[in-house]
């Protein structure tokens, strides 16, 4: 299982904002995960497009598409920042 | 000594300037900036802003900001004070407050860490206007503010 968390203007637009998931088939890194999230459809697919700047943390670290995705893990999505 | 807070309650950036230099002679200058909520973004009068953020993530990515600022500069002291929750015009958002013998790396530094603060440390601002609430988009002059500072493994 992994525990993704949204936030922001994304947590609104999704409706959810935090959920445990088994780790689906063929996920193994962040565009994976964020790919077969979208594959949900609806406010999903369009919160999620690849078009959209969303950002991702893997264990609450900044991370890239690329960065691996495993069991255990927390994953959090969400908008550009804008604090300061 | 560094700090950095995340905290609902406002807070004293004079206080807490004391008290990044007390008891430390060596300091010969401090730098601070405070960043304060306006009554009025993109042309619309603001009523209140409500900030979010990561707990736990904005603590961990304020602390490597300012482990950035250390390897980058000799500096005595770093605080980052954040609030978050509800607040009104005129009050005070962020403090960074940057300790150091000569003032040319405090300045720099402080600087720094607020660019990068920008960019980087896991808060959203929500307004309340007259029209209803809206997220604050993100900047692109903090993206421009970001990149001064050089090239850095990041998404």
């Amino acid at each position: 299982m992994i525990r993704l968390r949204y936030f922001a203007s994304l947590r609104e637009r999704l409706g959810v904002d935090e959920e445990s998931l088994a780790l689906p088939p063929g996920v193994a890194d962040v565009a994976t995960l964020r790919s077969a999230l979208r594959e949900r459809g609806g406010a999903w697919a369009e919160a999620l497009a690849e078009t959209r700047p969303v950002l991702c943390a893997v264990n609450q670290a900044m991370a890239r598409p690329g960065d691996a995705v495993a069991d255990g893990d927390e994953v959090a999505f969400f908008p550009p920042v804008t604090g300061g | 000594m560094d700090e950095v807070r995340v905290q609902q309650e406002p807070f004293d950036a004079a206080a807490e300037i004391a008290a990044l230099r007390a008891g430390n002679p060596r300091i010969g200058a401090v730098v601070s900036f405070l960043g304060l909520m306006r009554d009025l973004n993109e042309g619309e009068p603001v009523a209140t802003m409500t900030l979010e953020h990561y707990p736990g993530m904005t603590e961990r990515s304020l602390e490597a900001i300012v482990a950035e600022a250390r390897a980058r500069w000799d500096l005595e002291g770093v605080r980052v004070v954040h609030r978050v929750g509800t607040l009104r015009p005129e009050e005070p958002i962020v403090l960074v407050a940057v300790a150091s013998r000569h003032r040319g790396e405090a300045f720099r530094a402080c600087e720094f860490v607020i660019d990068w603060l920008k960019t980087r440390a896991p808060f959203w601002k929500k307004e309340t206007t007259a029209t209803g609430d809206r997220w604050v988009a993100h900047r692109a002059a903090d993206a421009e503010a970001e990149a001064r500072w050089g090239i850095d493994p990041r998404p």
